[in-house]
């Protein structure tokens, strides 16, 4: 799995509550049984109109944001659906951290599976942080999960809160699978006891 | 003796295989649904890594998102979605898992076949890769949505590695009027509590009016638990429960009820147990909703208004609206009764149900849709679909100019090619009003069968219950 460090380059502000899955990569891009190229459709229906051209308004079709790094959003960010289409399409763009007051919990899961890394902020800190990224000057982050600590263009330098266990995992791209399989023995257990007590479970 | 426990407590600790050292638990998976769009990655990875699947016994596929609702005989035209499909066929072949094939009887959409197949069962785990895995909580199992990669991690494990979510205590007590659903109830849960209020919590749905619903009114509840940011919600299983999984092909057979039945009994919370959050919320109160904006939380009862953002609390409650007003092309104030409709769907995991087939029918009834507007009714699965038939359902809607489709989930999430067209406007009984999600630039409201239907006869939102009967 993708492990996280460091990330350096432009935050994107999107000053919306509540962005769903589905308006960060909408329905037409979970046909395919495929991950490339979906950055293409991230937030879609913000990017393109009818006719498919680029809307020059939207963030992200402004330079410096169309290298974006990081994205700074609203509250209950990546609701909604649970197609981890989502984080695929945030990689591919490029954007490998977001920043909010708070995301849904499937996104949350999500997220750390694909080595990207979200911050909870609390909303007045996210709105001094959007404030900063509107302006292409002063855009420019950088963010070190070790130190638990974004860089801003001036030099100073904002903490942030990560729980353990996801830094653990982030930092190091663990593969959660092969853990598991590590405990094996005692997965064996647990079914022989359970087909004991509740053999219907077992077909 | 021991603490008193909820009825998440209870169901939780029985599945802890190991508490990993950074406070995360590995949890034991007895059951895991599968559908075509979040399937593949798991298999493949699987096929690249060399992995073998644990247990094929546990698991069990339907495919629902992507299949057409009208000649699903002929197969699936558009290539992408027919090559995803039988991409889940060939992985269900390579690896042993049970199917439920297109054009079988007892196809649907997973979350209505879960409960009917017996799948699903109280005290249960229960995963699949899909937001509305709540549904399965209605039945008091521990049933949650999971992404691609955690598919995958219970497909080779039959674990997951999970921290263990909060405790929240829904209760409604009271009696629901007479033309209220379980739909209203969850749509008025969510307009108090919002999309973020069950965030990081496990919702329990407690109170008189809760055991007064049917299975299917209580899946409807737990169904919209994750647009209340939950990931699972739960009912504590009763008598009602137990009636509903007897008999079932996947369900404990005579040898095991008697065993199973003292399981389940043991699970409801018990008197004392804490709970992190609690909110409660009056039955009598709760009118017909209809949500008005693009976010579940917007919604108002029929005799309500369209909200004006310039009354909104803060600026950033005030933008939300105006978007969403914008979107939705309404104006502040707008009395929700004047809200004129295109289109109805009525459908879905939400309410795709047989109960929810005879509310539409019931208002459908000797009436004929509103001059200009369109209406499907898309059973949630073959067995829904026939049940309906044998009663004569489809004649009445029929006779009433709707249109009955075969079972798949549809405009829920257009992506089989049922779609709105922009600028569309539909009374839908699905359960998500995101913008663009049944068709670019479409308008969805959410609300019940019955005020679906209500909406397509009148051509507006009309209170079910001014109706005569
Ligand atoms: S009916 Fe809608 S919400 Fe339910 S599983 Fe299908 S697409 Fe998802």
């Amino acid at each position: 799995m993708k492990n996280f460090t460091t990330l350096s380059g432009p935050a994107a502000p999107l000053n919306m509550i509540n962005v769903d899955t589905d308006q960060i990569i909408p329905k037409q891009y979970l046909s395919a049984i495929s991950r490339a190229g979906l950055g293409k459709g991230l937030f879609h229906d913000f990017r393109y109109d009818m006719a498919d051209k680029e809307k020059p308004d939207f963030i992200l079709n402004r330079e410096p944001y169309r290298d974006a790094k990081i994205l700074l959003a609203g509250d209950n960010f990546g609701c909604g659906s649970s197609r981890e289409h989502a984080p695929w399409s945030l990689d591919d763009f490029g954007i490998r951290c977001v920043i909010a007051p708070g995301f849904a919990d499937i996104f949350f899961n999500n997220c750390v599976k694909n080595g990207v890394l979200l911050i909870v902020m609390d909303e007045a800190k996210v709105g001094e942080l959007m404030a900063l990224a509107d302006n292409p000057q002063s855009c420019q982050m950088s963010i070190d999960l070790d130190a638990q600590s974004i860089t801003l263009a001036d030099g100073s330098s904002v903490p942030f809160e990560i729980e353990s266990f996801r830094k653990h995992r982030l930092m190091n791209g663990l593969d959660d699978i092969e853990i598991t399989l590590q405990k094996n023995a005692e997965i064996s257990a647990f079914e022989a006891k359970q087909k004991a007590a509740m053999p219907w479970l077992y077909r | 003796m021991s603490d008193p426990k909820t009825l998440f407590d209870k169901v939780w600790e029985s599945h802890v295989v190991a508490e990993n050292d950074d406070g995360t638990s590995l949890l034991y998976i007895d059951m895991h649904l599968t559908h075509e769009v979040t399937s593949w990655p798991g298999f493949e990875s699987m096929r690249n890594s060399g992995r073998r699947l644990r247990r094929t016994d546990a698991l069990l596929a339907v495919p629902d998102h992507v299949i057409p609702t009208i000649n699903q005989a002929e197969g699936i035209k558009d290539e992408l979605a027919r090559v995803q499909f039988e991409t889940l066929l060939k992985n269900c072949a390579d690896f042993d898992v049970p199917l439920i094939p297109l054009l079988d009887e007892r196809q649907g959409i997973v979350h209505i076949i879960g409960p009917e197949q017996g799948a699903t069962q109280p005290g249960i785990t229960l995963v699949c890769g899909d937001s509305h895995t709540a549904t399965h909580g209605a039945f008091g199992c521990l049933a949650f949505g999971i992404g691609s990669s955690e598919v995958e991690h219970v497909l080779s494990t039959q674990t997951l590695v999970q921290k263990r979510p909060k405790n929240m205590r829904v209760a409604i007590d009271g009696e629901l009027p007479l033309g209220v659903s379980g739909k209203d109830m969850i749509l008025a849960i969510i307009g108090a509590i919002g999309t973020a209020g069950g965030t990081g919590h496990v919702i329990e749905y407690v109170g008189s009016a809760i055991r007064a619903l049917s299975m299917e009114g209580r899946m409807t509840v737990c169904n919209m638990t994750i647009e209340g940011g939950a990931r699972a919600g739960l009912i504590a299983p009763d008598e009602t429960t137990f009636a509903y999984v007897k008999g079932r092909p996947m369900a404990p057979g005579e040898a095991d009820w008697d065993a199973a039945m003292d399981y389940w009994r043991s699970l409801p919370s018990d008197p004392g147990a804490a709970y992190d959050k609690e909110i409660s919320l009056d039955a009598n109160m709760i009118a017909p909703q209809v949500t008005w904006g693009t976010s579940p939380e917007d919604v108002a009862p029929i005799d309500g208004r369209v909200p004006d953002p310039a009354a909104a609390s803060d600026e950033k409650q005030r933008d939300a609206i105006q978007q969403a007003l914008d979107y939705m092309d309404l104006s502040a104030n707008q009395p929700i009764e004047d809200i004129k409709i295109d289109r109805a769907f009525i459908g879905s995991c939400t309410n795709g149900r047989i109960e929810d087939v005879r509310a539409a029918a019931k208002v459908a009834k000797g009436r004929k849709l509103a001059a200009g507007v369109s209406a499907m009714v898309v059973p949630g699965s073959g067995l829904v679909k026939a049940q309906a038939e044998a009663e004569g359902l489809d004649k009445i809607l029929l006779d009433a100019g709707f249109e009955w489709r075969e079972p798949g989930c549809s405009m829920c999430i257009a992506m089989n090619g049922d779609i709105l067209s922009p600028g569309e406007r539909c009374a839908s009984t699905s359960n998500r009003n995101f913008k663009g999600r049944q068709g670019r630039d479409s308008r969805t409201h959410l609300v019940s069968p019955a005020m679906a239907a209500a909406a397509a006869i009148e051509g507006h939102f009309v209170d079910v219950r001014s109706l005569a009967s």
